[in-house]
């Protein structure tokens, strides 16, 4: 998939394309709106979401190297339902976030499963300091299933250290 | 108003009424940052990093200490340097990259030249500089006045005259010792560590890292999480070994130690590991007792230990083990690097158990720190009442008959002496 098909192929990318893209935009709009237990459905079950430690590479394994964020699916429903608790005590108040995608690309395609980057910048405003967050996400998302289901989510932070200090939001 | 709040001292400890108050402006005012620069990071010994991470000859690693460009590297030979990263010839940073293996160091600025063990190493042709430019030094890079170790701990200081590090470092190294005994092998630092900035004074940290009294309120939701995956275990294997409490260990340094609520890789198993991992975590604990006897062997197993050495470096053996120092960017800013330390052969789903349970409490994504971080820049904003409301209360337990508890706040009270006697008379 990668280039290497003709224009009907391309027509063919194009339409999953928009339909991915829809897919992210319905995402960031479910995070945007603090719809977070919504947002955790859209994830398959045994997904996983990592945030790797700034500088390394996009490969990197989390059994031996420290990650910001390594959640198994176990995890992950515990993070979301952490975050809808009072006493998780940054979130409260709840800070204001925005979620922006762009570049949106399919780099893979197996059975039904497509493997999507798209570059991100996150916002997140609370006391009157605004946080920004930004990178590239890395996908697996099962195309098949309808509506379509995260398999994970890999977001690669493009700073070069963490200067908003707290990753507590969804980026 | 009470008496002891209008005294010009930062510091007040009224031990007869029961009372140590601390003034707000310590955590507000420029002049007090100037002065700590002056009279704390100056003159203690601060740490630099751990010989894990320059494993090997000309192995290289930038970092900024005690608000200097350093460079932390092995020479050709195996000799462990700390350069100020600051070029003889005009000063700019010799070495631009975060860690690397070099064989020399190159300005890019002018093209000098150094061996990694700082000497002077370029050749100009005749006519460029005298003779006396190649000697006496004064080309080569420049040494951190003092460098030294203790159990693969590497601290520097910019005192020339300072006590030495062993010294200085007094009861810290017992417990030192507990960390650094917990492999044959050594330890090491695991990965890359965590970088990130906290909009509170750097003393905020320093207390809430050792502070027990708000593990409750601040980390609920922590708790429900080991409980709610079955990692929560509040048997403390070994009954004759209560609660610790709080250890005073000399020059600003303190300890609490506890018995542990989580699991540990080295070596208290929880039920969400899984019965394989039983058998595994056992042998680490046997082979502990074995080496050390009954009674330090369980304590290394079984114990949390939360120690400040005086006055940024934080070694917190816990449900992981974080080494963690900070330094101040302003009143109201600190920039914290925190790295994990593990086993040096270490087992591959130990390891790996290590580092999640490290970061579900650990860091910027995990299940607490963000809520202490939360918690200490709350403070900060609240000192913008300072003029109105200016004194922290740092009493707790002080009445109480016997040792202190390591809820208490004794251990807060050593830094804070300590702050105040290394302050003298503070602008």
């Amino acid at each position: 998939m990668n280039g290497d098909v003709g224009l009907g192929g391309l027509q063919r990318d194009a339409g999953l394309r928009a339909r991915i893209e829809d897919f992210l935009y319905l995402e960031a709009d479910l995070l945007d709106e603090w719809r977070i237990e919504e947002w955790f459905a859209l994830f398959a079950e045994g997904a996983t979401y990592e945030v790797p430690p700034t500088g390394e590479a996009d490969e990197t394994d989390p059994a031996t190297s420290l990650f910001y964020i390594a959640d198994d699916y176990v995890r992950l429903r515990e993070r979301v339902g952490r975050l809808t608790k009072k006493e998780a005590h940054s979130e409260f108040p709840r800070s204001r976030q925005r979620h922006m995608i762009s570049n949106v690309r399919i780099t893979g395609m197996n059975a039904g499963v497509a493997d999507v980057t798209c570059n991100f910048v996150t916002y997140r405003a609370k006391r009157g300091v605004v946080d920004t967050y930004y990178g590239k996400h890395l996908y697996r998302i099962d195309c098949h299933a309808e509506p379509f289901r995260i398999k994970s989510k890999r977001s690669v932070l493009g700073m070069d250290m963490l200067y908003p200090g707290k990753l507590t939001i969804i980026i | 108003m009470d008496t002891i709040l209008t005294t010009p001292q930062m510091v007040v400890e009224d031990p007869q009424r029961h009372l140590f108050r601390v003034s707000r402006r310590a955590f507000t005012d420029p002049a007090v940052l100037e002065a700590e620069r002056r009279n704390i990071f100056d003159h203690c010994w601060l740490y630099l990093g751990h010989s894990s991470e320059i494993a090997n000859d000309c192995d290289f690693i930038t970092r900024n200490v005690g608000g200097r460009e350093l460079i932390f590297n092995r020479d050709r030979a195996g000799a462990v340097h700390a350069f100020l990263n600051t070029c003889p010839h005009r000063g700019a940073m010799v070495v631009r990259e975060k860690k690397g293996n070099a064989l020399s160091f190159r300005c890019f600025y002018h093209g000098w030249s150094f061996n990694v063990n700082g000497r002077f190493a370029s050749r100009f042709d005749e006519g460029n500089y005298g003779k006396e430019h190649y000697g006496g030094g004064c080309a080569d890079l420049a040494q951190v006045p003092r460098l030294e170790s203790y159990r693969d701990f590497w601290f520097v200081n910019f005192d020339r005259n300072a006590m030495s590090l062993a010294d200085y470092l007094a009861g810290a190294k017992e417990y030192i010792d507990l960390v650094a005994d917990q492999a044959e092998a050594g330890m090491e630092i695991v990965g890359s560590g965590q970088q990130y900035v906290i909009n509170a004074n750097w003393k905020l940290l320093a207390e809430n890292s050792i502070d027990a009294f708000h593990g409750f309120p601040v980390h609920s939701t922590y708790f429900d999480y080991l409980k709610n995956i079955g990692s929560l275990r509040m048997d403390s294997v070994g009954s004759e070994f209560t609660a610790r409490g709080m250890t005073n260990l000399g020059n600003g340094h303190a300890v609490i130690e506890y018995a542990s609520p989580w699991g540990r890789p080295i070596a208290r198993w929880v039920p969400s590991w899984g019965e394989d991992k039983r058998e595994q975590v056992e042998r680490l604990r046997k082979n502990l007792i074995q080496r050390f006897g009954e009674e330090r062997g369980l304590r290394i197993a079984e114990f949390s230990r939360n120690m400040l050495i005086f006055p940024n470096l934080v070694i917190n053996d816990i449900m992981a083990i974080t080494v963690r120092t900070f330094m101040p960017d302003a009143p109201d800013k600190m920039t914290v690097s925190a790295w994990a330390l593990g086993a040096r052969d270490e087992d591959h789903e130990l390891r790996k158990l290590r580092l999640f349970n490290f970061l579900e409490f650990l860091g910027p994504g995990g299940f607490a720190t963000p809520d202490d971080q939360e918690a200490l820049e709350n403070c900060q904003r609240g000192y913008r009442n300072l003029r109105e409301a200016g004194w922290n209360d740092i009493s707790k337990g002080m009445p109480r008959q016997g040792p202190p508890m390591n809820d208490d706040e004794e251990q807060m009270r050593c830094f804070w002496r300590q702050w105040r006697d290394r302050m003298g008379s503070v602008p």
